[in-house]
């Protein structure tokens, strides 16, 4: 059963119901605190437990590499441009990391994708992009944007 | 009407021995409420435990009376006093109001009941200019709150009109007051609805005040304790099993898997934290 939310530690703050790729954090309607709405589809990808400010999110990892007695915590400082992990081994071995998440502040070296030129013909025959689609290969006019399909978006969360 | 006191004005019509029993009654509901939502929900065993559970771990600091007092200090202070476990600015202040406004109004309202309870007891003018600010702060942060900071509207889009089980504390909180300061106002400018009104608020606060085990008004007592706990685990060393390497620890500066941020800044700004939880 993938994550959970210590209900005692969230403040409500929303940062985990924004950043799931799943869209399966939301806010329970009793207590207006976070909690997973379908553990199912629970990827584990660890990004609602990184962003969380209170650290109110734990996974609880399944039994064939997770045994009882585990724990694996991380900690996300994106002020420091750090990510620390520690893994406590059911044998009470215990295992730290600290790495970089950035080498730069911030906001200081984002690319102008605008700016870069489209792939040419050579390179979209080339081995990198054969097997892409056309619209990313931009052989039939360009991205496909939402508007471009006559696609709407429908504002709000619904579940 | 900022310094006549409104329950010595109705005093005619409403005994001030019946306006106390019913200031003492929401004060035993309150306490009811709380201590059956604690055993209901366990959150006090479970408070207990975890304690136990922590100061019980290999590799824990036995923590002695001295720091334990200075923790409870802290949490008084900073998670209490000033609400520091908010991370939201927005957030924060809206609650310190609303904090504040109920304390100050609540305070206020029992002083006057108890204290003042006729026109015979002059009542000194501070006392219902207090009692304004006070609900006036509750309704400035409630309803700031309300339709704009509540995290099912701002960060999921839902209605701010769209009400659940969760809204049944802050509902209740800012009819009451809402309806409270409206009562004082037509009962001052003699209006024939000032009647109305007082029932109105009358069901109100009585359903603010009785809802507590169905709502989040208990989490005035539980929020502290967990402030608490949570700076004790950091203090004996267990910290939730969560990571204490830091990059502050010049040790970790030179370790070689922080070589790639040797000459980078400190302070590298905020990330996914730059904009608002507000992509829906």
């Amino acid at each position: 059963m993938p994550t959970f939310v210590y209900m005692t530690r969230c403040d409500g703050c929303g940062h985990c119901v924004d950043i799931c790729p799943s869209d399966i954090m939301h806010i329970d309607k009793t207590y207006r605190r976070a909690y997973n709405i379908e553990p199912n589809m629970c990827w584990e990808c660890y990004a609602c437990v990184k962003a969380c400010p209170q650290n109110a999110i734990d996974v609880r990892g399944y039994a064939d590499f997770a045994p009882l007695g585990h724990s694996v915590r991380v900690q996300r400082d994106e002020q420091k441009g750090t990510i620390a992990w520690k893994i406590k081994f059911r044998n009470g071995t215990e295992k730290n990391f600290l790495s970089p998440i950035t080498t730069k502040p911030w906001g200081t070296a984002i690319p102008k994708l605008a700016d870069v030129p489209g792939p040419s013909q050579e390179l979209r025959d080339s081995e990198l992009l054969y097997s892409e689609p056309k619209f990313i290969r931009m052989d039939d006019g360009g991205l496909h944007t939402l508007k471009s399909s006559g696609l709407k978006m429908k504002k709000g969360v619904y579940y | 009407m900022f310094t006549s006191n409104p329950f010595a004005e109705i005093s005619a019509s409403i005994s001030p021995a019946v306006m106390q029993t019913y200031v003492v009654l929401m004060i035993v509901l309150v306490a009811a409420g709380t201590l059956f939502d604690m055993i209901h929900k366990g959150s006090a065993r479970y408070f207990f435990e975890t304690w136990r559970k922590s100061s019980s771990k290999k590799g824990a600091k036995q923590l002695d009376g001295g720091e334990v007092v200075s923790i409870a200090i802290k949490t008084g202070v900073v998670d209490v006093l000033t609400s520091g476990e908010f991370c939201n600015m927005r957030r924060r202040i809206a609650h310190l109001l609303t904090m504040y406004g109920f304390v100050l109004y609540v305070i206020t309202t029992a002083i006057m009941i108890f204290g003042y309870p006729t026109p015979a007891t002059a009542t000194p003018a501070i006392l219902p200019q207090l009692w304004w600010l006070g609900g006036l702060m509750v309704c400035v942060g409630g309803y700031w709150f309300w339709f704009f900071i509540r995290v099912d509207v701002s960060a999921e889009g839902g209605s701010p009109f769209r009400v659940m089980r969760a809204d049944l504390f802050i509902l209740s909180l800012l009819a009451s007051v809402t309806l409270g300061l409206v009562w004082a106002y037509t009962q001052t400018t003699g209006c024939s609805w000032a009647g109305a009104m007082f029932g109105l608020y009358i069901i109100a606060t009585t359903v603010l005040f009785g809802s507590v085990p169905w709502s989040k008004f208990a989490h005035m007592f539980f929020k502290p304790a967990a402030a608490f706990e949570k700076r004790v685990s950091k203090a004996n060393g267990t910290a939730e099993n969560l990571p204490t390497l830091s990059r502050d620890d010049p040790e970790q500066q030179k370790s070689h898997s922080m070589e790639l941020l040797r000459d980078a800044p400190m302070n590298m700004g905020l990330g996914i934290k730059r904009e608002p939880p507000r992509h829906y």
